[in-house]
């Protein structure tokens, strides 16, 4: 126990995985085709930006056996470093490539440097050398050193390349004792390149350039035991040029010889190697003679081989790439292809099995269905990761690509057929609609992106809200779009809380749609025991986006979907009836306590400011101009997914343009809607005397009628001094106060609606449908300005600008009942008796005490300086009893509505 | 100040556990936060735990003291998030080295303190370099693997700036921690070589703890543990080592192959468990302790303590169980390949 290891100097490179190079193994073989300077193909999709298929390139080299990734785009027609960078970050996302060390390959220095910024594994920059002298040779190893690459130094310095072994030994030990005594290079870390030139060439200079490259290996290595050697083995056949056969007896010759000198590894065609023995005689020993150098007298050899060569016609020799898969049956194709990621074929695999299936939407759901389970059974097994069920994507959505032109014309035949016999197509409009968010206060969206991806490819039509979406927001648009399944996603603890808020929310608002649980964070036992019983519909938890597809699958097909819906509630009480046993309640603050930490204001030394105006101010058609320079655009780039700040947005490097694309289309259609008066914008403000007659009640005067405004306080344990707080605080016990209230609407809204579905113009239809509520906000705003300026005038002197504004940097505040300073919605009712918003503003408020229209807005305003947004939190039993005598209200009722803070 | 390798020699080091956590206790509420200087901030800050070393220094050397009481021998600061990258979601981007400052300094005063009482147990600190928000080899675009939401100079520059605030608020090691993309942590890396050299400083010890992320055993950006330390072993660490994610139990196989691939120590500072459904950790501090004893008795450890979940009791319990035993030895490393 505890005796020491013992660690030997390997060379140890990594990509996904380790490449440990120990002296037992074998030659290294480095893929070469990923160059531009070699493959042809390769430098025609690099220019022609075909990256994938660039990429199928370095995926064929790792399936022959390359252990280590050559990548080059010294190309004078290119932006080099752009290329190296593009490739490489894309090589990174292909698990089954980038698992192998990367040798970053150029004769340009800073496209190496470029390289080494985007590979985290430690890779082996090819080359540096002495060509340029001694000072940027150590510059330059500094720089792989620091990055902890190994280099390959050529043999090569001030006076020129080596060619004699003499040169090649003699420029290797300078370069060594540089790197490792002047630098700290751990000396396994060096490979040298002691430079493999041609042979049989005819000029007879060249005939001992193969014997030198093998001495000067078997000497460096005796005098450098740590380092490696390294070379480009095709150079040596280069005469031979068109002739694979003999090129490739030539590499494995040389190889036989080179390696037993003590060659660690070589850049070669890694498909492209003849086994040693398999070589025929005559061949071999006439390779021997031309590579040793022997019986080579007036090229003796080399003219041999030469003769020989002519005689053997090239045979086309098959890439040993493993293309086995193909014979399969298209199913096992298709399934191979999503499984590893391949879009090479999935084109013509497509559309074969198309041929092969009555209809195009059985290949959907046949073949690529399956393959897609296989992915989320190896997913969800820790057999396949994250980049690779991307991947699998990827070739989904390219088949479904494929298939859909098809699925259109189906439907566009079947409702011809159905106008030509007048009958009525019953079909259903389109594509299933799934509503994805993550939720309010988490920005992790990696999860719920990729299962939009993934649903997407099957077919399903996916609104996406992007991350930090509130729960009002995600069903709004749940309703607005009348999805079939909504979809909730979340990586950090707190968003656990919002997902049992959104579910609570559905409920109240009586909605139908299933609900899918999914992220990180998430599990079936909280899905099981918080969520589930807060909805009395379908709440599945969805472990990853591969089985998002089946889940969704199963809820919508309306076969499937009762018994797949009762065994999940069934599964989801068990789990809950197991927990509730072990469960033990939180700790809040007994009411009584966290009344005695209220917030206490100063309320001798303030004066209290009477409003100008207390009759009710109305707006019948407030100018709409007015309101629309109150937007505060931001929330519309959000709603589009374009996050970032506003106007900051419109030159972002990424969505920048196409930020400003919509800005404008936004901005035309709001000019028009101004100019056409499309919308009209409705309001009523008025101010009331007030005073808090209760700890948490303030009660208004208006006219001849008192009226109690019920709040509510924070219960939870606070820290010491912070306040519990409640709106009640920010009103005066002891005089005369003051409260106000504003309700705000944009109608008219539908016929414009209408008219954009008629036109199938569904971007001009969320256009406008954003712009309302942004001149719902914007006119609350507006308003809210107006009344602290002018009808209320407690703050005449302010001078905000409007992005201030939109920061709540104003003096007092705007709480809307059923939001979290005042979460109860039914003091709506009150709000809207106080101001007859129903006759003035337009709104009328739905069972659920939804607003209609849709964009509206309404809130108390309470003037304190010291006045400022909370959220209540949770409260306790005792408040909730205490809240509904105070209302009057049986018990049931109050916890109906106060659900989502019990 | 007594030399750390003298003491990881000695015996295994205790490193802290989890300062969230401890931060949650206090209950902060929006204003909590903000204190004085950032009342008007135009963006809410709660969360932003890194801020109060600023705004309530006496809370994060409160729990720095709490582990320090607790036994830990290295004290990490509280700068994960400290970088210009990672306080921008705050826009908080231009307080970055002053967040490094204070926070070092909170550290600083407490391994002080307790080093003066008791001089034969020195303390230490460690600058706590976190993994960023943003990533280098991941792209964010599943559309568009090849995009990367910020660049290797970027990550570097936010990391130097970090560097150079712990440097001058005092640490004693860097810590680059909880990595789940070793570019970034690459990147960390290059920043800490680089200040040094320009600055002509003698180098502190790095600490480096990579994060396997689930059952694959392997970091969030698909290396294998031997192809991570493979990738960062040109820091010359002072140590290697894991961090978060992952319980003890869950921890052992990867703490075992890393003790016989490392050339320097190793550290392991586990959560306490797994999440439970709610997202909490209730892995007793005995229960964590006694996993860590047996991978102490087998000789994998060096320096050990906590992660998410787990507090001054679990590092109290941990340092009580581990005490029995010696440290790993280091590898002997050979020279020849014979």
């Amino acid at each position: 126990m505890n005796e020491p290891i013992t660690i030997k100097p390997f060379l140890r490179l990594s990509g996904l995985e380790p490449l440990v190079v120990r002296p037992e193994t074998n030659f290294i073989n480095v893929g070469e085709r990923t160059n531009v300077t070699g493959s042809k193909k390769f430098a025609r999709l690099i220019r022609e930006d075909k990256y994938e298929e660039a990429l199928s390139v370095a995926r064929q080299q790792v399936e022959s056996g390359a252990q280590i990734l050559d990548v080059n785009m010294d190309d004078a027609l290119l932006d080099g470093a752009k290329a190296m960078v593009t490739f490489l970050n894309l090589l990174q996302a292909e698990p089954d490539i980038a698992k192998i060390p990367v040798m970053i390959d150029s004769s340009k220095f800073e496209i190496i440097a470029a390289g080494l910024k985007c590979v985290q594994g430690k890779c082996i920059v090819n080359s540096i050398s002495l060509k340029e002298g001694e000072a940027k040779f150590i510059e330059q190893a500094i720089t792989c050193k620091s990055f902890g690459a190994a280099v390959v130094v050529m043999a090569f310095d001030e006076a020129g390349q080596a060619d004699t072994r003499d040169r090649k030994v003699e420029i290797c030990e300078r370069a060594y004792q540089i790197l490792t005594e002047k630098i700290g290079f751990a000396p396994e870390d060096i490979i040298f390149d002691p430079n493999i030139f041609a042979v049989a060439t005819g000029i007879e200079e060249h005939n001992n350039y193969a014997v030198d490259f093998i001495e000067a290996t078997r000497i460096i290595k005796e005098r450098m035991p740590l380092a490696k050697i390294s070379g480009g083995v095709s150079n040596v056949s280069f005469s031979f040029r068109g002739n694979d056969h003999v090129r490739e007896a030539i590499h494995s010759v040389f190889l036989y010889h080179a390696i037993k000198a003590g060659m660690d590894m070589g850049i070669v065609n890694a498909g492209q190697l003849v086994i040693y023995d398999d070589i025929e005689p005559q061949l071999k020993q006439l390779c021997e003679d031309v590579l040793l150098n022997r019986n080579n007298d007036n090229n003796e050899a080399t003219e041999k081989l030469i003769q020989f060569a002519e005689t053997v016609r090239a045979k086309g020799k098959e890439t040993v790439k493993d293309e086995s898969w193909r014979k399969a049956i298209i199913e096992k194709r298709i399934a191979h292809a999503l499984v590893h990621g391949i879009t090479d074929y999935i084109d013509a695999d497509t559309e074969e099995a198309r041929l092969k299936y009555p209809k195009p939407l059985d290949v959907i759901e046949g073949p690529l269905m399956d393959g897609m389970n296989i992915v989320g059974d190896l997913f969800g097994a820790g057999k396949m990761f994250l980049p690779q069920v991307v991947k699998s994507a990827r070739v989904m959505k390219k088949a479904v690509a494929v298939l859909t032109p098809f699925i259109e014309q189906e439907k566009e035949d079947r409702k011809q057929a159905h106008l030509m016999a007048g009958t009525v197509n019953e079909e259903s409009s389109g594509a299933p609609k799934i509503l994805l968010a993550t939720v309010k206060g988490d920005v992790h969206d990696i999860g719920k992106n990729i299962v939009g991806v993934v649903l997407g490819c099957n077919g399903y039509d996916i609104i996406d809200l992007g991350v930090m979406v509130s729960a009002d927001k995600i069903l709004t648009e749940a309703q607005k779009y009348q999805v079939d399944l909504i979809g909730l996603s979340g990586l950090i603890t707190p968003s656990l809380d919002e997902m049992v808020h959104i579910a609570r929310e559905m409920k109240r608002l009586k909605m139908q749609t299933p609900l899918l649980i999914g992220g990180a964070t998430t599990s079936r036992m909280h899905t099981a025991v918080k969520i589930a019983p807060e909805y009395n519909n379908a709440v599945v938890h969805v472990l990853d986006a591969s089985r998002s597809v089946t889940v969704a699958g199963s809820l919508l097909n309306p076969e499937q979907k009762p018994a797949f819906v009762e065994s999940i509630q069934a599964e989801y009480k068990k789990l809950e009836v197991e927990f509730v046993q072990k469960h033990h309640a939180k700790k809040l603050l007994p009411l009584a306590e966290a009344r005695k930490k209220s917030f206490l204001i100063d309320w001798k030394d303030y004066h209290t400011i009477e409003p100008k105006y207390k009759s009710l101010q109305v707006y019948e058609s407030y100018d709409l101009a007015e309101i629309a320079s109150y937007i505060d655009w931001q929330p519309f780039f959000i709603a589009w997914e374009m996050h970032g700040r506003f106007p900051e947005i419109l030159e972002d490097k990424v969505v920048g343009v196409e930020a400003k694309k919509l800005y404008a289309d936004a901005k035309i259609l709001l000019n028009q809607i101004i100019e056409e008066q499309w919308l009209t914008a409705k309001g009523v403000a008025g101010c009331w005397p007030a005073q808090r007659t209760g700890p948490d009640t303030v009660t208004v005067q208006n006219g001849t009628e008192y009226i109690a405004l019920e709040f509510l306080r924070q219960q939870t344990t606070k820290a010491a001094g912070e306040p519990n707080l409640s709106l009640a605080d920010f009103i005066n016990p002891d005089a005369t106060d003051y409260i106000g209230a504003f309700a705000v609407s944009i109608h008219g809204i539908e016929p414009h609606i209408k008219n954009f579905e008629t036109a199938l113009d569904d971007y001009h239809k969320i256009i406008l449908q954003a712009l309302a509520d942004r001149l719902a906000e914007a006119f609350a705003e507006c308003l809210h300005e107006k009344v602290r300026k002018e009808i209320w005038g407690y703050a005449k002197e302010e001078k905000l600008s409007k992005e201030s504004l939109n920061k709540e940097q104003y003096q007092g505040i705007r709480p809307a009942p059923g939001y979290p300073a005042c979460p109860d919605h039914t003091e709506k009712y009150k709000l809207f008796h106080l101001l007859c918003a129903e006759k003035n503003a337009g709104i009328t408020l739905t069972e659920s005490l939804a607003m209609y229209p849709a964009s509206s807005v309404c809130g108390w305003y309470i003037a304190h300086p010291q006045s400022k947004y909370f959220g209540v939190g949770k409260i306790d039993q005792d408040q909730l009893h205490d809240y509904a005598s105070r209302k009057n209200m049986p018990v049931e009722e109050a916890k109906k509505w106060l659900g989502p803070i019990l | 100040m007594k030399d750390i390798t003298s003491a990881l020699k000695d015996r295994i080091l205790i490193i802290d556990g989890a300062m969230g956590t401890m931060i949650q206790q206090y209950k902060l509420s929006e204003e909590g936060y903000r204190g004085e200087r950032f009342k008007d901030w135009h963006k809410d800050v709660k969360g932003n735990n890194d801020l109060l070393s600023i705004t309530r220094p006496d809370i994060i050397t409160a729990i720095h003291k709490a582990y320090l009481d607790a036994g830990a021998d290295i004290i990490e600061t509280n700068t994960f998030s400290s970088t210009s990258i990672a306080q921008a979601d705050y826009d908080m981007q231009s307080l970055a080295y002053e967040l490094n400052v204070a926070s070092a300094e909170c550290a600083r005063s407490a391994a002080d303190e307790y080093t003066a009482a008791n001089p034969n147990k020195p303390r230490f600190v460690a600058g706590a370099i976190g993994p960023l928000n943003k990533t280098l080899s991941l792209s964010p675009d599943v559309n568009n693997p090849g995009f990367r939401a910020v660049d290797f100079d970027e990550v570097a520059m936010a990391y130097e700036e970090q560097i150079k605030g712990l440097v001058d608020g005092g640490v004693d090691l860097l810590l680059i921690e909880t990595i789940f993309d070793t570019l970034n942590a690459k990147a960390a890396i290059y920043a800490i070589k680089k200040y040094f050299r320009e600055q002509s400083k003698p180098e502190l010890p790095i600490m480096i703890s990579g994060t396997i992320t689930d059952a694959s055993g392997r970091t969030l950006s698909g290396q294998t543990l031997e192809a991570f330390y493979i990738s960062v072993k040109h820091a010359n660490p002072l140590s290697i080592g894991l961090n978060c994610a992952l319980g003890a139990m869950e921890m052992r196989p990867h703490i075992e192959e890393l003790s016989g691939l490392a050339t320097c120590y190793t550290s392991a500072y586990p959560n306490a468990g797994l999440p439970n459904a709610f997202g909490e950790y209730d892995e007793q501090p005995s229960e964590t302790a006694h996993i860590i004893e047996e991978w102490a008795k087998e000789g994998f450890l060096n320096i050990v303590g906590g992660c998410c979940g787990t507090t001054p009791d679990h590092i109290r319990h941990i340092a009580e169980e581990v005490k029995k035993y010696p440290p790993r030895i280091l590898p002997h490393l050979e020279t020849s390949l014979a």
